[in-house]
């Protein structure tokens, strides 16, 4: 089989599987009538390759030592940490069904604690990128060639903690981070441009000093090439991949509306969202 | 007890540090820019690999540490008590409490000792602050020995661990054969008629009440309570039972600090009534150590009038 057929093949796979973590998203934030559906849904692509190709993990064994590192630092957007984990074993499906209730390790931010597969506990914004390098720096150190990957929001990059972590990953040389910005341009009160303008962040991250690309963060292509052409790069420095997307991505009525950052679809609209996502198979 | 002239318990910190880190390549310490007053010099130099200076963002730091503690490090994150404790405060509580995560707070300056510095240096809410997060363990010891010791014992305990350090030279009190256990406080004296409850800076000033109201006449038992996170509630059970009342004694805010943590038991138990000398719900300034204390009543004479109107 030719390389570009099985490339192909990859690009359906993962395409497929971001189908099923919105289907998943959606349907936990349902049952549980809370959650934060937008930002959950502007990173399904972005998890999908991650949680599906590109993550050296192992379900069976979630404290494996030498496995990569993946940190929500946007933690409020677990629907789509615990739709990956779901769907990769770690737990059976039907815990989705508990998001947010009494006693299920699927709290409303994600803790590392009680749940399989979540390597730190987030949800206050600001503070998951420090702990991925904390993360990276005991990986040099101990020689280990794990790398470390965090999802950090537009928005959150409002917080001064961030600017300090990246600070540091450049200062330690730590090639072995990968930093996406899901950069939704929503946040919630309003567009990131009426809260706190936060400019061009590709820009931002390139001048603190990391290797910086820019991607259509709803291309399954784009998402695979951009990781393909930064793997066992020896660069000193570490990566941060600005993905441009949508908030709400993938159901029309959520798509770039603000209101939809943290609200539950009900009966009908959960049903419509469903529609729109199969239909799109 | 002859008090002999001491040092500061940062300098006890530093060498501890060093011990432990060359025991064990797991031990890191995290500074934040200030490590020369924090004493980690001697380790960085020693263990530059087991160390890492995040600059003047201690909040970041607090998340390197934590990120550190997930790959099975024991990171020491070095900075001053007011830094260590409000800077990052809510740093500790997401990133290290809530998880339960392995990492240390080490702070110098704790108190007043910091006097000329003013009171933008003056961490005197700290141990308050963070005895209210769950999973952490607060800890001030008295001199330099203890200081060696309960760094140790805070390293070989699983759990965030926040500890408070003099930036000046406070007196020797303990042989540095002493063994300390965290949540245990340490009996100096016994006695029948008050129990004076201190820690930190402030324990040697009880040394010397002590011996002056016994001059007096009273009996007097003396507790170092080190950890004022567990408190050793078996200590101040203790001391309700076999004396007529307590006298605390901090350099702290009276509010949440060591006399709230003893009170809180004493409400509990009754049967006792309680004194609290300690830093009277307001700022300090730069001026000598003993002039702040002094403007807080936390004396000698304090301490003795205290003792009086409560027993008699």
């Amino acid at each position: 089989m030719s390389d570009s057929s099985n490339e192909n093949r990859k690009i359906s796979f993962l395409t497929e599987k971001a189908r099923e973590l919105r289907t998943t998203i959606l349907t936990m934030i349902h049952t549980a009538q809370s959650g934060h559906p937008g930002g959950s849904l502007s990173a399904a692509d972005i998890m999908a390759v991650l949680y599906f190709d590109e993550l050296k993990i192992d379900p069976a064994n979630p404290g494996w030592e030498d496995r990569d590192r993946f940190v929500l630092s946007k933690g409020h957007v677990c629907p789509v940490l615990y739709s990956c984990l779901a769907l990769r074993g770690y737990f059976p499906y039907e815990t989705i069904h508990t998001l947010r209730k009494e006693g299920s390790i699927l709290q409303g931010h994600p803790d590392m604690k009680r749940c399989p597969g979540v390597d730190i506990s987030t949800g206050s914004l600001g503070q998951g990128l420090s702990t991925a390098v904390g993360m990276a720096i005991a990986g040099k150190r101990d020689g280990r060639d794990y790398r470390v990957f965090c999802l950090v929001g537009d928005g959150e990059s409002q917080e001064g903690q961030i600017w300090e972590a990246v600070q540091t990953a450049v200062k330690y040389q730590l090639d072995n981070l990968v930093i996406f910005v899901d950069n939704n341009r929503l946040q919630n009160d309003n567009t990131c441009d009426i809260v706190m303008p936060t400019g061009d962040l590709a820009k931002k991250f390139e001048a603190f000093g990391c290797e910086t690309s820019r991607i259509n963060g709803h291309s399954i292509t784009e998402i695979v090439k951009a990781l393909d052409s930064i793997r066992g790069k020896k660069v000193q420095k570490p990566f941060c991949i600005v993905a441009n997307t949508v908030k709400g991505q993938g159901v029309s009525f959520m798509e770039n509306v603000v209101a939809w950052h943290g609200m539950a679809p009900n009966d009908a609209q959960f049903a419509q969202a469903l529609a729109e996502i199969e239909g799109g198979r | 007890m002859e008090l002999k002239k001491g040092l500061p318990t940062r300098d006890a910190y530093g060498e501890a540090i060093v011990e432990l880190g060359l025991a064990n390549p797991n031990i890191y310490v995290v500074d934040c820019d200030i490590g020369k007053s924090c004493k980690t010099v001697e380790f960085i130099k020693q263990l530059p690999d087991q160390h890492i200076n995040v600059g003047i963002a201690e909040q970041n730091g607090c998340g390197v540490a934590a990120g550190l503690a997930t790959c099975g490090k024991i990171p020491f994150v070095t900075t001053y008590a007011v830094f260590g404790s409000m800077r990052m405060l809510e740093q500790i509580r997401q990133e290290v409490c809530y998880p339960n995560l392995n990492v240390k707070i080490a702070c110098s300056h704790g108190g007043f000792t910091p006097a000329n510095d003013g009171a933008s240096h003056q961490g005197i809410e700290d141990l308050g602050l963070l005895r209210t997060i769950p999973n952490m363990t607060v800890i001030a010891p008295a001199d330099f020995a203890s200081t060696k010791k309960l760094v140790k014992a805070a390293a070989e305990y699983y759990g965030p661990v926040y500890l408070r350090f003099t930036r000046d030279a406070v007196p020797f009190i303990y042989e540095a054969d002493e063994t300390f256990e965290i949540g245990k406080a340490k009996m100096l004296y016994d006695g029948k008629d008050i129990t004076l409850i201190s820690n930190g800076d402030v324990l040697s000033l009880c040394v010397r009440a002590r011996e002056e109201l016994e001059k007096l006449g009273y009996s007097v038992r003396l507790l170092d309570m080190h950890t004022i996170k567990p408190i050793d509630r078996e200590a101040i059970e203790s001391a309700i039972a076999d004396t007529r009342g307590i006298v605390t004694v901090e350099d702290h805010t009276i509010l949440n600090g060591l006399g709230s943590a003893v009170s809180d038991i004493v409400a509990e138990v009754g049967g006792c009534r309680v004194r609290r000398i300690g830093i009277q719900d307001q700022f300090g300034e730069s001026a000598p150590y003993e002039r702040l204390l002094a403007k807080n009543g936390i004396t000698l004479e304090g301490i003795v009038k205290a003792v009086k109107e409560l027993v008699g």
